[in-house]
């Protein structure tokens, strides 16, 4: 019979690790969330493509994570502090397995954190919306409803991706963004079927945000996904919402304004002061470890 | 019939048995009135056939970043307890939902004043978009402490992703709730 005290789980708790025992990303040397999972890229997949892919979505979701973390202290409750900031740990755990995914395939074996502290914003892949400063909330919100709705739109078709680690983060994330975006949705009805003063402000947070989907539009495609068909399920759904909210959504001439670049590296001017707060602990000591 | 390294005791179940015992038995770091076989989280234990365990855990959320707390307790625990050669394997598919909670998890939530998930297998299974749900039509989560279905829900995130802020209107008593994913 094994001692009942042996396996008592608490004393593994006070036990020094040798090894597994860092816990945080930067500089603590724990870099590998896919850790232990399976690397092999199945046939008939671009691994080259692949990278680009998951890079790519790592960065839309580590951008909008940073913007949302931003928030904490400044929320008008503390409820909607907390709400953000796990919208925004969600994203960043989607970011981080993305990351790993995206080294594992481009043949250059670089970590999350490569990719998250040691790039530049020329190197960052991120549609445009997600860099833009936080505004108020009502942006806020509008920001977080329509890059919630897109991301999902994407991550529900990517579910059935070629790539069993892409499949996997997607399907894990549908469950994720489904609550941000109802998150998102549940606000605008709230703010834009509240008072004239919090509709204007609503109002006024989509009209900002709309211009973007262009760029959102035209990165559907490129992720390997049907664009018209995310881009109908999209539109639905915002019409769904700012009917519930009383708010008219603008005519559909504005989700044919030009797309932006950002999936070029071609950036807006908020995108490099972002990653240097972002990468300033790494900047300042870079390899450290504690 | 080995000897356990660390109490000397003689141990007659089997190695995987054993292994896949301590495993379990870990505590959840965030909700630590569950055991990782109570949230659904520990997919495997294994002995491969030189002696090695592997255990496979799967992350509740994305960004949770309670895994690698387990991931460390699990691997600490097995060694402590004498398996020299521990592996530990990330499972994301399936992903893991609520449902992956046993009862006698969802149990042990009630009793500690949170209430536990329900079903939320039908929630993603259906063909097609994945409906934004702007009636009034919320479903109404029991107060676990004094069984009212007169309840609210004050705030959809809590002290983590996993949980909502809920507020009874009988006995007045706030309290969490698992919710469902």
């Amino acid at each position: 019979m094994t001692d009942e005290r042996d396996d008592h789980v608490y004393l593994s708790l006070a036990e020094g690790h040798d090894d597994g025992d860092a816990r945080w990303a930067f500089g603590t040397g724990f870099e590998d969330p896919l850790y232990g999972v399976g690397t092999t890229v199945p046939d008939g997949v671009d691994a080259a493509q692949l990278s680009v892919v998951c890079a790519a979505l790592g960065d839309d979701a580590l951008i909008a994570a940073q913007r949302l973390a931003e928030w904490c202290t400044r929320a008008p409750e503390l409820e909607e502090e907390v709400a953000l900031a796990n919208i925004g740990l969600d994203l960043l755990g989607q970011a981080r397995m993305l990351y790993a995914r995206a080294g594992q395939t481009d043949g250059t074996g670089r970590g999350e954190d490569d990719y998250a502290y040691q790039r530049g914003p020329e190197d960052f892949r991120n549609i445009l919306l997600a860099e833009l400063p936080n505004g108020d909330f009502a942006f806020c919100v509008a920001r977080l409803l329509v890059l919630s709705c897109w991301r999902l739109a994407l991550f529900s078709r990517l579910a059935g991706a070629a790539d069993p680690v892409l499949s996997a983060v997607a399907a894990k994330g549908v469950k994720e963004l489904t609550y941000h975006r109802q998150y998102a949705a549940e606000w605008t009805v709230r703010l834009g079927d509240g008072t004239e003063f919090s509709a204007a402000r609503m109002r006024a947070g989509l009209e900002q945000v709309l211009p973007y989907l262009a760029e959102l539009f035209a990165a559907s495609d490129a992720s390997g996904t049907d664009g018209a068909a995310v881009r109908k399920e999209v539109i639905a759904s915002l019409r769904q919402v700012c009917e519930a909210a009383t708010l008219a959504l603008p005519s559909c001439d504005i989700f044919s304004s030009p797309p932006g670049h950002g999936r070029d590296g071609e950036h807006t001017e908020h995108l490099a002061p972002l990653l240097d707060e972002l990468q300033s602990v790494a900047r300042a000591l870079p390899g450290a470890t504690w | 019939m080995t000897v356990d390294v660390v109490t000397g005791d003689v141990v007659t179940d089997g190695p995987v048995n054993r292994a896949r015992r301590l495993a379990e038995q870990v505590a959840d770091p965030e909700l630590p009135m569950l055991t990782l076989a109570d949230l659904g989280v520990l997919r495997d234990v294994a002995v491969t056939a030189d002696g090695a365990v592997v255990a496979s855990l799967t992350p509740t959320y994305s960004g949770c970043p309670a895994i690698a707390e387990m991931r460390a307790a699990v691997a600490a625990r097995l060694r402590e307890a004498g398996f020299e050669r521990v592996e530990i394997r990330t499972v994301l598919n399936p992903p893991w939902t609520t449902d992956w909670i046993t009862p006698a998890g969802r149990r042990k939530l009630a009793e500690h004043g949170i209430a536990p998930p329900a079903a939320a297998r039908d929630r993603h299974s259906e063909p097609g978009p994945v409906l934004i749900q702007l009636s009034a039509s919320h479903r109404s989560v029991p107060c676990p402490r004094c069984g009212s279905a007169d309840t609210e829900e004050t705030s959809r995130f809590a002290a983590t992703a996993c949980r909502s802020l809920w507020r009874c209107r009988s006995c007045r008593e706030p309290f969490e709730h698992v919710k469902e994913i």
